[in-house]
């Protein structure tokens, strides 16, 4: 059976379907609703990243002073850096290490499949910022909207290696199946990933000490610079964080979905039945619907 | 584990040897490969000898993507691979052997393909044993990292079009240390840059060897 998750849209609507067994004998599971305090915590970190990031903006864009030999070209690293390290770091290591425990048989636990596929989806939009504002940045400085820089090139590399990730993860299975083979790949991608990084760098080491995050550092910033710089790298954590706690959530939903849309649409359907003054649900023509779902969970 | 892994690659060996899908119908393409290269760089004699290296590894690589749909093809039909399980061979041996029946047939190709770059790309080769060397030592890597994502995807419908998305990717350090110590062996000279690429490529074909030896049995049941 084939089945487009993502073509299903996740808004939450499904909750608004008549509970299980209420007017229906089918049997629908309620669908995972998070906590109070977990919808709290979720606003709150999504709050602070908002005004974070506008600060970042304010001041990288108005209070900051521009560079001496960059000019308002340095305004970049306000962001690149902390989007790289958001994407680079950050949401790939979490991703291996979410695998890792997956795999692990003592903390296999579907947790840590959805937490390594919301941290790999969320890290490639990250990715690709920190491509395209390199490339902005690289345009004007190196004249060239690419080079085939160490940095460059493993940051491709792995882009590419988790645009895999993704895409098999699309490819429709039971839910504990695609997990271990998501966990592998991504297991075998992160093993691979400091065997690219030596490769590429003796490969190509032209720029190496040359990068934003060097010049930049050097005890000679601007104390507004340095603070904005740090703010910077919070914020883009903390639009991380909410990212990737959103899209959990929606991971959820989807698993919850895709386990019950048969469930679902057989209980609208009845429901059509009894509003439309048929027969009472339940007897007749309801006792002819499979019962045995094993192929939809 | 041994013998379970001569066992198979056995059974693969024989299975080409009456079938001969990568004799026929891979080297070729290998050959064609290499033709277009050269229509893509031009007529220009030296630009092909420069581009050698990458060239015959490119070359490879399409190869290695070929040969192990062929590996994972073989064991698709007829419940094989249910077999295999059944058989009670070692999940390690299994692993080894598929990966040594794709190694194998993947030396024979670069055979070829080196044959095919010097007379077609005029390369001069000044230290053969270094690319002996490396042709092995990354065929190694490219058996044992095809081999496992041919098992990861071996029950996907949509493998042949998955597969090579996957491996390429992986395989990249082959592909960047093969050609670098095919540059040095074809300048000549000391090649101490090359050996600091073979030491990669042993790294690389360890710990994806090891990977699949440990791990063989819990990706198959992914299948």
């Amino acid at each position: 059976m084939t089945r487009d998750l993502t073509a299903t849209p996740v808004d939450g609507s499904a909750a608004t379907h008549p509970p299980a067994g209420a007017a229906t004998n089918t049997r629908v599971s309620a669908p995972p609703t998070p906590s109070t305090s977990a919808r709290r915590t979720e606003r709150t970190i999504g709050l602070l990243a908002l005004v974070g990031t506008a600060a970042t903006v304010w001041l990288g864009l108005w209070v900051t002073p521009p560079d001496k030999v960059q000019g308002d070209l340095v305004r970049l690293v306000y962001i690149h850096p902390g989007v790289a390290w958001v994407a680079l770091y950050l949401a790939f290591g979490l991703a291996a290490v979410a695998s890792l425990l997956y795999l692990w048989p003592r903390t296999r636990s579907l947790f840590w499949d959805r937490l390594a596929a919301a941290a790999v989806e969320v890290g490639v939009v990250f990715n690709i910022c920190t491509l395209v504002s390199g490339s902005i940045w690289g345009k004007p400085t190196w004249g060239v909207w690419w080079a085939w820089d160490a940095r460059l090139t493993s940051t491709a590399v792995l882009l590419v290696l988790f645009l895999g990730y993704l895409a098999l993860r699309r490819v429709p299975a039971e839910p504990e199946v695609r997990a271990r083979r998501s966990a592998f790949v991504a297991l075998f991608a992160a093993v691979d990933i400091p065997i690219i990084h030596f490769s590429v760098n003796w490969w190509n080491t032209l720029h190496q000490g040359a990068t934003v995050l060097n010049a930049n550092l050097s005890p000679t910033i601007h104390g507004s610079m340095a603070w904005t710089l740090l703010l910077g790298f919070v914020a883009l954590t903390l639009v991380f964080v909410w990212m990737l706690l959103v899209r959990y959530r929606i991971g959820a939903l989807e698993d919850w979905l895709a386990a019950n849309e048969l469930d679902l649409a057989l209980a609208e359907r009845q429901a059509e039945g009894v509003a439309a003054g048929g027969a009472p649900v339940g007897s007749g023509p309801t006792d002819d619907f499979p019962t045995d779902r094993v192929g939809v969970a | 584990m041994w013998r379970d892994a001569m066992l198979v690659a056995g059974k693969d060996l024989r299975i080409e040897g009456r079938s001969r899908v990568a004799l026929s119908q891979v080297a070729p393409f290998g050959i064609v490969a290499l033709v277009l290269f050269a229509f893509a760089l031009g007529p220009d004699r030296q630009t092909m000898a420069r581009g050698a290296p990458g060239l015959f590894w490119v070359a490879v690589l399409f190869c290695t993507v070929l040969a192990i749909q062929r590996s994972v093809s073989v064991e698709s039909s007829d419940g094989a691979r249910d077999g295999l399980r059944l058989s009670g061979i070692d999940p390690a041996g299994l692993y080894l052997g598929k990966a040594v029946a794709v190694a194998a047939q993947l030396v024979v190709l670069e055979a070829l393909l080196t044959v095919g770059v010097v007379l077609l790309y005029g390369a001069r080769i000044e230290v053969p044993w270094m690319i002996a060397v490396s042709c092995v030592l990354g065929t190694i890597g490219l058996a044992a990292t095809g081999t496992l994502y041919g098992a990861l995807s071996s029950g996907l419908r949509v493998r042949e079009t998955l597969l090579p998305f996957l491996l390429l990717p992986i395989a990249a350090p082959v592909l960047l240390a093969g050609t670098r110590i095919w540059q040095s062996a074809m300048a000549g000279g000391v090649p101490a840059q090359g050996m600091q690429w073979l030491r990669l490529l042993v790294v690389f074909d360890a710990v994806y060897l090891a990977i699949g030896v440990v791990l063989f049995g819990p990706i198959q049941e992914t299948a």
